[in-house]
């Protein structure tokens, strides 16, 4: 099973790419997905997190084909 | 409805004349129109500011607007709604927002409107990042609260 993995604005910089595709076997989080791209770094406190393109809690469960996306909070507008 | 994303420097006034002209022409039944616009200042937490650079999340940020549109309709008596936001390279007097309300009443148009724009403030993923006087690059964090004067 894979998934894109996408990373915006500050966050982007911060992990020095925009985004991932990853393969994985066992049921994972949001929390998880962050975890397996981004080895031994701590999930930023105030990070924001989307799936297929809707706002999702950490502890949401991602399926295959998944579009995973992290990002700081938004200054729109 | 119409949610527009903008990579270049547009007129909200004649973007408005044109929607209402195209797609609100033959609609009687409009009795209050609320526009807000948003235009980029020159300042930001006492600092001065030369341009910003707005990123954002192409599909993730029309579907948030949409999501913020259909709520406000699910509150509010609306006729019709037109969000337009500009990204890229925006210098200051430009215009970065646009929400455009229309209504048979004022008080749905009034009151639609600030909520779609603070909704959008908070929801549509959008990030700013200033570039100073002195030539560095600053992230904003936060956006300022829009119901306090300060």
């Amino acid at each position: 099973m894979s998934i894109k993995v996408r990373y915006f604005a500050s966050l982007k910089e911060k992990v020095g790419r925009s985004e991932d595709t990853l393969t994985y076997s066992n049921p994972m989080t949001v929390y998880d997905v962050w975890h397996y791209a981004n080895v031994g770094t701590e999930i930023p406190e105030n990070i924001l997190a989307a799936v297929n393109m809707d706002y999702a809690s950490l502890d949401f469960v991602i399926v295959d084909g998944d579009e995973v996306a992290f990002f700081p909070p938004v200054t729109g507008g | 409805m119409a949610i527009q994303i903008k990579t270049d420097i547009f007129d909200p006034f004649q973007e408005i004349q044109a929607y209402q002209n195209t797609k609100l022409v033959d609609v009687m039944t409009i009795g209050a129109s609320n526009i807000f616009i948003g235009t980029m200042r020159d300042f930001n937490e006492d600092t001065a500011v030369k341009s910003m650079t707005l990123e954002y999340y192409p599909s993730m940020t029309e579907k948030q607007i949409e999501k913020i549109i259909l709520a406000a309709q699910q509150q509010w008596q609306l006729i019709d709604c037109l969000v337009i936001h500009r990204v890229g390279t925006v210098l200051p007097n430009e215009p970065i927002v646009v929400v455009a309300v229309w209504s048979s009443h004022r008080g749905d148009a009034y009151d639609a409107n600030r909520f779609i724009m603070e909704t959008l403030k908070s929801k549509a993923p959008f990030w700013k990042k200033e570039l100073l006087d002195d030539n560095q690059e600053r992230w904003v964090i936060k956006n300022t609260n829009g119901y306090t004067s300060v």
